[in-house]
């Protein structure tokens, strides 16, 4: 077993009431890249925690042995001088400082306490060429794209000779060309004998890239395969996620499309913040009665910008065209007419722009709709539990009661929350951003099914995706845009992948 | 109602007979909450202890709300102001112009004060607009917008009062804010506590009675829509408690002189902004617009118009102060009104406010004002030096900031 870089064995880690970690087992070899996977809430990040000491020794237990020494971190600076580097989903940059500053930030290359910004600057540089980012040291973080920085945070993990890297979802939040990119310098860094843990929910790129898979579930190591001599599919590591075999994915629909209730006519949206430059330019969609329309495209492609320019003006500058509902032209310049004409928009960052964090379910749900729970501006608080509590037995929102502050729920059940707030507004459109993103494979399950049942209520469901195979296993038909133009319309029937992905990508020079 | 909610979600039937469904109890004494209370109680008893009961005398009690009426004011008008997640630091200042505004119109002009006093308020309310535009409309941090305001309004008082004071004011308005409710009904006797006004007692005894039906008919409403409630000796400890308390200062102040007038205004405040906040539309888009601007915003509240208004607000809280604070010392001062933005602030987070907002509740704002105000009184009875009442003030400020601090860690550290 000489040649396991990393053990640990035995590991229990209780909060109060919760066993997180119940006699967890992990074992990394030398130099592979390890994937670890397991549904939200299985325990990864709290394992990732007690390794890199964010949870002190003593407060767990079990025996972690690093290069077959015994490890006692008592913090996270203790693991990071063993070479233990963890780099969380949300980026942990200044993105006022300079590259060069974020790399060495708090372990600046200084002379006598005064900072040496020709050697800093010059070792920076080396570093971005390590990882193949081609920036200037001095670019401001937040002059360089989500892609980029995550570029620079291995860069840094890299300045601190590290020997075993973490990545907690590094592609959550990139492109496809920038997750390739990041996939093949995890295969570099393998090369130059770094070895890799990645958590990640994406079974393809774990697929692609790993060489051996540990799955968690419910807080216990369900098995550890290796993708070489193992018979491992997609099928597989998503059983073993979640304790089932998922046969499909996707819950079965039969579409009943009624006439049209919303039609989009050149619509038209320039970027509030780079003037002149055109974002969303004169689309057309058309969206009918228990319809699942899907819409399509890469990122930057202006997906969000048009359903958020639709939703009452909330993006965008120098908005033209027409907005017509059930035949009407309809004036949404704010998002309460937008809201008062029948329209929902789920955002695609319920933590941003969903939910109220600190306040409990109850009043989340209630927050869009509060005028139909109230008389004369006093709310019926009585009424408003009833609702509640219904939403909370509809959609299976987990939580112990709708005075649960949503801070605290898990992904899944955050989304149910921000789904009831507007199913309970009762509109006939409902933009669905991203709705899936984030979100454990069985609670997708449930998403899909609720997404069906408002389709089969007579309402138009517009569901914007990353993900190819959601658009096709839900949509009736899907709308790709590219650069803010509508370059194309697919039925369910002819739809694959490849025909998506031909229009998404057309007309970009 | 919505489509997707579900027709069979019915209450269950056993709820129907008013019995709790089990496995279900709703904890609804929560320590960041009741420790403040908790907190107040400790600190009145260690000053009674410290003080040989003078804290308690009738006349000390009925001092403590005179002297304190005005940043208790402020404060709920400061604790929405922070709940929205901004910040005063004018108030004292408007506290300043609006005394001397009413100053001027009385004892100048010779307006009849209940004018006088209605044009002060408008006269609060435009300055509270001003600030509001710029804080909601223009988008300049409220911090820096009152901070020009401190400075402005300051400058403004000067001006109107020539820098000198202007009184005495008219009779009826340092009634308000030093007189006494007057007796309709005579005295009683009490046997050992000696005589007390008998219209006081009714009074109090009026406002128990009113707490308990309330607290009743709100259980009988949660019963009756199936929901969990306290156990019963909780339910009827969230009615002795405060009863207690009431008819205990009830007391006293009937053996004194009587209720204060500030104290029957603090109250209806009291009772009128705590409805505010927990029960109106208004209330909780103040708290929506506090814990998460962009949802907010994206769920149709118009945040702009709610950050303007609650800054109208509290400019109208503010001249109501400033009024009642010059009528007290009977003269508009130029340095009226110093730092009273300190304590009202101080106040709403000792309260249990938090600093990104979102959180906070008016009678949690006005027990922070009592705390302050008892560590004044007591201190100063005891004879304490006025920089170690402030150092005390001080030092409990940061441990009830740090105390929700730590509950909050506590909570969160998973």
């Amino acid at each position: 077993m000489a040649d396991d870089i990393l053990r640990m064995r035995g590991i229990t880690k209780t909060f109060p009431g919760v066993k997180a970690l119940q006699d967890v087992a992990l074992s990394v070899r030398r130099g592979e890249i390890h994937a670890i996977c397991g549904e939200n809430g299985a325990g990864k990040s709290t394992l990732m925690k007690v390794l890199s000491g964010v949870y002190p020794h003593g407060s767990y237990d079990g025996e972690i042995t690093f290069d077959g020494e015994p490890c006692a971190f008592s913090g996270i600076h203790d693991s990071e001088r063993r070479g233990i580097v963890i780099i969380h989903q949300e980026l942990a940059l200044c993105p006022q400082l300079s590259i060069a500053e974020n790399l060495f930030l708090g372990n600046e290359l200084a002379h006598r306490g005064l900072i040496d910004w020709n050697r800093t600057n010059h070792a920076a540089a080396e570093l971005l060429e390590r990882v193949g980012l081609r920036e200037n040291p001095t670019t401001p973080v937040l002059d360089i794209g989500v892609g980029k920085q995550q570029l620079v945070e291995i860069a840094k993990a890299l300045s601190k000779e590290v020997r075993l890297l973490i990545l907690d979802e590094p592609t959550a939040a990139l492109n496809d060309e920038d997750s390739a990119h990041l996939l093949d310098l995890l295969r570099e860094l393998r090369e130059q004998g770094i070895t890799c843990v990645i958590i990640s929910h994406k079974l393809n790129e774990i697929a692609a890239v790993a060489d051996s898979i540990t799955i968690l579930r419910d807080g216990r190591t369900i098995e550890t395969l290796d993708m070489v001599t193992d018979d491992v599919t997609e099928a597989r590591i998503i059983s073993g996620m979640v304790g089932r075999d998922l046969s499909d994915r996707f819950p079965p629909h039969e579409p009943n499309i009624g006439e049209e209730v919303l039609r989009i006519e050149d619509w038209t949206v320039h970027s509030p913040t780079q003037r002149g430059r055109v974002v969303v330019s004169g689309a057309n969609l058309v969206l009918r009665r228990g319809e699942i329309v899907g819409l399509a495209g890469l990122m930057g492609a202006g997906r969000t910008e048009l359903a958020m320019s639709v939703f009452g003006r909330s993006y965008g500058t120098d908005i033209s065209g027409r907005v017509v509902k059930d035949g009407r032209e309809i004036d949404v310049r704010t998002v309460r007419d937008a809201i008062r004409n029948g329209i929902a928009y789920v955002t695609e960052d319920r933590k941003r722009y969903g939910l109220n964090l600190i306040e409990d379910i109850k009043r989340n749900i209630s927050a869009v709709g509060l005028s139909k729970l109230a008389k004369r501006g006093w709310v019926h608080e009585n009424e408003e539990q009833r609702v509640a509590e219904d939403f909370r037995r509809s959609m299976n929102i987990k939580a112990p009661g709708v005075a649960t502050t949503t801070g605290t729920l898990s992904g899944g059940n955050q989304q149910k929350v921000v789904l009831s707030k507007w199913i309970f507004t009762d509109p006939d459109v409902l933009i669905l951003d991203e709705p899936t993103r984030g979100i454990d494979v069985g609670a997708k399950y449930e998403i899909y099914t609720i997404i069906n049942k408002l389709a089969d209520e007579g309402k138009a469901v517009l569901v914007i995706s990353s993900e190819l195979p959601e658009l096709l296993g839900l949509c009736d038909r899907v709308y790709a845009l590219s650069a803010g133009r509508i370059t194309g319309e697919v039925d369910r029937a002819d739809a694959t992948q490849e025909r998506l992905m031909h229009f998404m990508t057309k007309g970009q020079e | 109602m919505t489509s997707t909610a579900p027709t069979d979600a019915e209450v269950p039937a056993e709820v129907h007979k008013g019995r709790k469904p089990p496995a279900q109890r709703r904890f609804s004494i929560n320590p960041r909450q009741s420790g403040i209370y908790v907190a107040f109680g400790l600190i009145v008893v260690l000053f009674t202890v410290l003080t040989d009961g003078a804290l308690l005398q009738p006349q000390n009690i009925s001092n403590i709300i005179v002297q304190n009426s005005y940043v208790l004011i402020l404060a709920i008008g400061m604790i929405l102001i922070i709940i929205a997640g901004h910040i005063d630091l004018s108030a004292g200042s408007v506290v300043a112009l609006t005394g001397a505004i009413c100053a001027v119109l009385t004892v100048n002009m010779g307006v009849p004060w209940p004018l006088a006093v209605l044009i002060t308020l408008v006269a609060g309310g435009v300055i509270g607009a001003w600030q509001g535009y710029w804080v909601a409309y223009f988008g300049i941090p409220a911090f820096i917008v009152t901070l020009a305001g401190m400075l402005v309004f300051r400058a403004l008082t000067l001006t109107v009062l020539g820098n000198q004071g202007i009184g005495p004011f008219p009779d009826q308005i340092r009634t308000l804010s030093n007189g006494f409710v007057e007796g309709f009904l005579g005295n009683i006797g009490l046997g050992p506590l000696g005589g007390a006004d008998l219209f006081t007692l009714l009074v109090g005894i009026a406002v128990v009675a009113g707490i308990a039906i309330t607290q009743w008919r709100s259980r009988q409403g949660r019963i009756g829509y199936g929901q969990t409630v306290d156990p019963f000796p909780l339910f009827v400890l969230r009615i002795v408690a405060p009863a207690v308390v009431v008819l205990a200062v009830v007391v006293q102040l009937a053996r004194f002189k009587n209720l204060p007038w500030v104290l029957v205004l603090l109250a209806a405040l009291v009772l009128g902004y705590s409805l505010l906040t927990n029960r109106a539309v208004f209330g909780r888009r103040i708290y929506a617009v506090g814990g998460n601007l962009q949802a907010a915003t994206l769920s149709g509240v118009k945040v702009k118009s709610v950050t303007f208004w609650i800054f109208v607000n509290m400019g109208v809280l503010a001249a109501l102060a400033g009024v009642i604070f010059a009528g007290r010392l009977n003269q508009a001062g130029p340095t009226a009104g110093t730092a009273f933005e300190l304590d009202a602030i101080a106040a709403a987070f000792i309260g249990g406010a938090a600093v990104q907002g979102g959180v906070g509740k008016v009678v949690g704002a006005i027990t922070g004002g009592l705390i302050m105000a008892v560590i004044n009184n007591g201190m100063s009875l005891i004879g304490a030096p006025s920089e170690r009442v402030m150092l005390v003030k001080g030092l409990v400020l940061l441990a009830a900031v740090a105390y929700d601090v730590w509950t909050k860690k506590r909570a969160g550290s998973r």
